[in-house]
């Protein structure tokens, strides 16, 4: 890094080299193990532009922003900065080219000062030592330039967690950035705090800088943004000026739905509606987690598919986890026919007839070195044995029932779980919660990443189940997903239940009205600016894509 | 059980596997890392029969046997705690602390003897297992406090080298039944009981599982806590015993010496005989013919006028080559909670 | 990995730093204060306690082990762990012994030579194959031993420093009536506070430590970082054997078993967190004392043989762990 003074007193701005686009991606491709996440994305960020990157979960936002920043290679395709043809292999090489990048999660040391933090590997020194009373006053000058008030002597933990994404902001524009990349910066901000990174970004384009923004709070685009792209399953599928989308068109371009054309037949292996008990056999109120849900209340009857729907972060997974009891709750309310679940107990859970399959299959699901058959019996394997010792030929049995009623497909039970395919995984695990005979089965994203013909054997299960008289919460991002297949839909915004979609009301396009934060009945299209919904700090804070 | 579940619709036989997408870094190099450690001591042994004089004969092989014995029965300890993530560095120690109390109650009789060296061995495991599993403790610095706290316990229980006059040590030590040495059946005896506790008992599955995907297997209502306290149990217990085997082996208590580092050949017999230090799988004949090979390449050295020190170093760099081997050139290493 | 937990993390940062910084402040003060109480309550109890060579002993006893705990400090820092240094210690002493027949200078560059690059290797191996620090380390332990082993003869010889060797007045000889040893420990630690606060280094090992991934992302030379710190800590312990061998005059096999423990003890008992990414140098000087007047004190209660002290370093360093992770526990409810 060359003197870091000159770095950061140089304002960023135009130079004669800067004639065109700062940014332009064409074509690029990047697959991992065989999934494609990016196929062919173009993108072109200008000068002072700032630049909305949108899309839901596996969208392939967050791997071109890796692509850009140097931390993923890209299979094919060109990225040109600067008019110049760029492959950076690590995020060092990104910075120290001028594009900077600002995380979601901080990215900075805690126990550093704010100095230390912002100028952390390019410190100014004097006779070979870190300089510190000149690196206190860079950085004072550069946070005062930014409009940022802070002692930059204060170690980084001790302040508010937008103090420290400000902070990160000025780290990104300390490197003298032409591009800075803002990846959710806002999703755990006051919005007071939101206003004064606005400000920082503002300012930062006006001197020409680009920035590409990305957030899960829509009524922040419209507020920064002045171009957006859409991504969808890795393509662009739209690009063009902020102000000649609304919210509506926004949410069906992400979600690859217009709100106009909802086909009539589905797309899904759903049936009809399932003809359900009066009683409701769960039956959740009060659920608050600190941060994430406010007051969340459901209930499910036997025989009903109950879909909660919501955009990122609306707390989806998180209700289903809280009623899991995975989640640590202050306040939660779980009642199964009647009787009262003590909460934050898997384990009593799991006795009261609740199942969460997870969204998360590798984190949270298969234990891949463990066989088809082992992962099966796994939260059965204590009714299977006895004195500790397993009983082979009841676990052979159980086995064998299901792995020939999900139809999965492995060359013997005892086979390790991490040969199989995507499909087949989650097959095995919908196989270890039935196999607990659940009353009530949570499924969060149960036919993520999956192949199509996994999914609609898995769609055709949910449906007989329900049958079966389980009570099922099925929370999907796919909108013709959870529309079919649901008898019923609570929408969730922000941590708390936003309104509820029955009978005639279960079509795409309420469904997408009510997820862009209208009501219901609603289906004209609310300009964005003047809508209030969801102003207040967004619980956007929990699954990314 | 499987009442309901036999509601099923789907009658059809289940259809053949289809191709597995997974597989890591194609079938060689998982062959060799299963079947490696049997490659190599099957290498080793043809070696010796040639190069070696009287490496064959009964008197070589039963002293061969009778000192790996003990090696082998720490490092089906050793691979069960691996097998769940962590390690235990306090094994030689447990051995030292079990060796140190046999004297105190030889008086009480051979059994009385051996009960309370277990014991001993049994109550450090169980102190290192709850500091791990209750508080949260790396495994490698709560099994590191309980090896120099427990070495040092030894020591001064212990102090110096006793011989132990008891014939029940010395019927243990150097008796045979139908030829075969005591001290190697016991062992033969704690290989089919880990055996058949991994891969017959709840405990043993579970013990994978979480060592295999902890989040999932507390997610499935497994009783994580428990399993891990209870594995350093098992693994101090499986060393008190070994540290039984070598006083009667030896006929004397040395707390100073014994079991010294013990812990670093039971991990590399573990790591060689295939079982990967990031847990989730435990290979109980893999940990077996890893201690044997240790133990021959030591052998063969030393039958070569190659000196301990040689060897010591030798088996260092084994250690890391081998943990390189499991451990391939993904970035996996095991995050430090 | 599940990305759904990214940023409740986040949220918990700054209540996470308060925390840890609560629970740092407590166990360095925490040391302090029970190295006073230790040392007022050992004064008034043994007359032998207070006075000037017992505590020149004390100064000199402790500086060996200061010197390997510096070097512990920042692989800790780095959220790694060096479990060789016991045995690189062991090995420098037994090097600068066998060296010094050819005059002070090999005695000096012949084991910081060998036992850098034993530290040199691991940090290479940790760094760019990834494995476990403390399997490499482990591994470390056991070659530096057979190393040592294999130049002494099986442990047979000990190596004598020639009674007409300059080498001897290196760490027997005196300045202002303190020992060389200790004036030594009092410049390598003024220089690592330097390092750690007044490079670029410093704070790149508390990155590396506090989540390497940001540290990545924040373009910081990670591998090279650990590559340095693995190769000054087996430098360190090198040292420290050089100033072993010096002060008696002997390289001794035996010496150094469980020294790393005693280490990481003096690191955690100074308030540096065993997960990375927070402590201080100066703490680790006060564990170091604290851990010596204990020992001191073991010595001067006359039925006590030197294993107690194995005994209470092994039980301080568990309880300071747990109280670690009960702080930690706690304020998190």
């Amino acid at each position: 890094m060359a003197e870091p003074t000159a770095a950061h007193s140089r304002a960023p701005g135009l130079t004669e080299d800067d004639a065109g686009p700062l940014l332009t991606v064409r074509g690029v491709e990047k697959s991992f193990s065989g999934v494609h996440a990016l196929r062919g994305v173009d993108l072109t960020l200008a000068r002072g532009s700032i630049h909305a990157l949108v899309g839901e979960n596996g969208a392939g936002k967050s791997t071109l922003i890796k692509v850009l920043t140097g931390v993923h290679a890209a299979d094919a395709g060109e990225v040109r900065f600067r008019g110049q043809p760029v492959a950076f292999t690590r995020p060092a090489d990104a910075q120290d080219a001028g594009i900077s990048t600002v995380y979601q999660e901080i990215n900075l040391v805690p126990l550093l000062t704010v100095a230390q933090n912002i100028y952390l590997g390019r410190e100014p020194r004097r006779r070979g030592l870190v300089d510190t009373r000149g690196l206190n006053r860079q950085a004072a000058e550069l946070v005062q330039r930014l409009g940022i008030e802070v002692d930059v002597r204060a170690k980084l933990g001790s302040l508010g967690l937008g103090v420290q994404q400000m902070v990160a902001l000025a780290r990104a524009v300390s490197i003298d950035a032409r591009v800075v990349i803002m990846d959710e910066p806002t999703s755990s901000l006051e919005v007071r705090e939101v206003e004064t990174l606005f400000g920082v970004a503002r300012t930062l384009a006006a001197s020409g800088v680009g920035l590409l923004f990305v957030s899960h709070r829509m009524e922040e685009l419209w507020t920064l943004c002045d171009t957006v792209t859409v991504l969808r399953d890795g393509r662009v599928v739209h690009t063009g000026p902020m102000a000649a989308l609304d919210r509506v068109g926004l949410v069906s371009l992400m979600l690859g739905r217009e709100a106009s054309d909802v086909r009539a037949g589905g797309t899904t292996d759903f049936g009809d509606s399932h003809a359900h008990g009066t009683a409701p056999l769960l039956s959740v109120s009060g659920v608050q987690v600190p941060n994430r849900l406010r007051g969340v209340a459901l209930t499910a009857r036997p025989g009903e598919v109950v879909g909660l729907g919501g955009l990122l972060g609306s707390g989806r997974s998180e209700t289903l986890k809280a009623i899991y009891g995975d989640l640590h709750t202050t306040a939660a309310d779980v009642e199964i026919d009647g009787r009262r679940v003590r909460t934050g107990s898997v384990s009593r859970s799991l006795e009261a007839g609740i199942a969460l399959l997870s969204e998360d299959r590798k984190a949270e699901g298969i234990i891949p070195d463990l066989s088809v058959r082992d992962n099966i019996a796994l939260a059965v394997m204590p009714r299977l044995s006895r004195l500790g010792i397993i009983s082979d030929s009841k676990v052979d049995a159980l086995v064998e029932v299901f792995m020939r009623r999900l139809q999965i497909k492995a060359s013997s039970p005892r086979q390790k779980v991490r040969e199989l395919s995507g499909g087949n995984q989650q097959k095995v695990l919908i196989a270890r919660w039935l196999a607990t005979e659940p009353k009530v089965f949570l499924l969060d994203e149960p036919t993520r990443g999956i192949d199509v013909g996994a999914k609609r054997e898995v769609q055709g299960l949910i449906d007989e189940l329900a049958e079966q008289g389980l009570a099922v919460v099925l929370v999907s991002s796919e909108m013709d997903e959870l529309v079919e297949g649901s008898d019923r839909i609570v929408v969730l915004h922000d941590g708390e239940v936003s309104g509820e979609l029955t009978g005639d009301q279960l079509t795409s396009a309420h469904l997408l009205t009510a997820l862009a934060g209208g009501t219901p009945s609603d289906t004209s299209t609310s300009h964005p600016s003047t809508s209030d919904t969801g102003t207040a700090a967004g619980a956007g804070r929990s699954d990314r894509g | 059980m499987a009442e309901h579940t036999a509601t099923a619709i789907e009658s059809a036989a289940p259809p053949p596997a289809e191709e597995t997408p997974d597989r890591r870094r194609g079938p060689d190099g998982a062959w060799f890392r299963r079947n490696g450690v049997y490659v190599g001591l099957v290498v080793l042994v043809l070696v010796n029969l040639v190069i070696t004089p009287h490496f064959a004969s009964t008197g070589s092989l039963r002293l061969q046997l009778v000192q790996v014995a003990p090696i082998i029965v720490v490092s089906l300890g050793m691979a069960m705690v691996i097998g769940t993530g962590g390690i235990d560095l306090s094994v030689g120690a447990v051995m030292a602390l079990t060796a140190a109390v046999i004297p105190l109650y030889i008086g009480y009789g051979t059994l009385g003897a051996i009960g309370a060296g277990l014991l001993a061995g049994v109550l450090a495991g169980a102190l290192s297992g709850s500091v791990i599993a209750r508080v949260g403790v790396q495994p490698i610095i709560a099994t590191l406090a309980v090896m120099v706290g427990g070495r040092g316990l030894a020591n001064i229980m212990g102090g110096q080298i006793k011989s132990i006059r008891d014939p029940g040590f010395r019927e243990l030590g150097s008796g045979k039944l139908l030829g075969i040495p005591w001290v190697v059946l016991i062992a033969i005896v704690v290989i089919v009981a880990v055996a058949l506790l991994m891969t017959r008992t709840t405990y043993g599955r579970q013990l994978v599982a979480i060592g295999g995907n902890a989040r999932a297997a507390a997610l499935a209502g497994l009783p994580v806590k428990r399993v891990l306290t209870t594995v350093y149990v098992v693994s101090a217990l499986l060393a008190a015993l070994a540290g039984v085997l070598l006083v009667a082996r030896n006929q004397a208590s040395d707390p100073t010496r014994l079991g010294q580092l013990v812990e670093l050949t039971a991990i590399t017999a573990v790591v060689v005989g295939g079982t990967p230090l990031t847990g989730g799988q435990v290979r109980v004949f893999g940990t077996v013919a890893g201690a044997l090979l240790m133990q021959l390449i030591t052998f063969t050295l030393v039958a070569h006028n190659i000196t301990d020190s040689v060897a010591q170093m030798v088996q260092a760099v084994i250690v890391v080559l081998a943990v390189y081997a499991t451990v391939g050139t993904r970035m996996r290493r095991r995050s430090r909670a | 990995m599940s990305t759904v937990e990214t940023t409740p993390q986040a949220v918990g940062t700054s209540a996470a730093t308060r925390r840890l910084q609560v629970v740092q402040r407590i166990q360095q003060q925490g040391a302090l204060v029970v190295l006073v109480l230790l040392s007022v309550i050992a004064s008034v109890q043994f007359d032998s306690f207070a006075t000037g060579p017992n505590i020149r002993s004390i100064a000199l006893q402790a500086s060996f082990l200061a010197v390997i705990a510096l070097g512990m400090t920042f692989v800790i820092f780095t959220g790694g762990i060096d479990l060789s240094v016991g045995s690189v210690f062991a090995l420098g002493g037994v090097l600068a012994a066998w060296a010094s027949q050819y005059g002070t200078l090999p005695a000096l560059l012949v084991p910081l030579a060998v036992c850098g690059a034993i530290g040199l290797v691991q940090g290479l191996i940790i760094a760019h194959a990834k494995l476990a620090p403390f399997i490499v380390t482990l591994a470390g332990l056991l070659f530096a031993r057979g190393l040592l082993l294999f130049i002494s003869d099986e442990g047979a010889t000990v190596y004598k420093v020639p009674a007409d060797s300059g080498f001897r007045e290196f760490a027997q000889g005196s300045f202002l009536g303190i020992g060389f040893p200790i004036w030594l420990v009092v410049v390598f630690y003024a220089l690592g506070a330097l390092i750690l606060h007044r490079t670029s280094y410093g704070p790149t090992v508390l990155a590396i430590g506090g989540q390497e991934d940001a540290a990545e992302l924040m373009g910081l030379p990670v591998a090279r970082t650990k590559v340095i710190t693995y190769t000054a800590s087996g430098l360190l312990a090198g040292f420290a054997g050089v100033l072993i061998a010096s002060y008696t005059s002997s390289g001794v096999p035996i010496i150094g078993v469980g020294t790393e423990l005693q280490a990481i003890s003096a690191v955690v008992l100074g308030g540096t967190l065993l997960a990375g990414g927070a402590g201080t140098v100066l703490g680790t000087l006060i564990g170091v004392l604290l851990l010596q007047v204990i020992a001191n004190v073991i010595n001067q209660v006359g039925s006590l043989n030197s294993n107690w002290q194995d005994l209470v370093s092994g039980a301080i360093l568990l309880a300071v762990v747990v109280l670690q992770r009960y702080l930690a526990g706690r304020a998190r409810r």
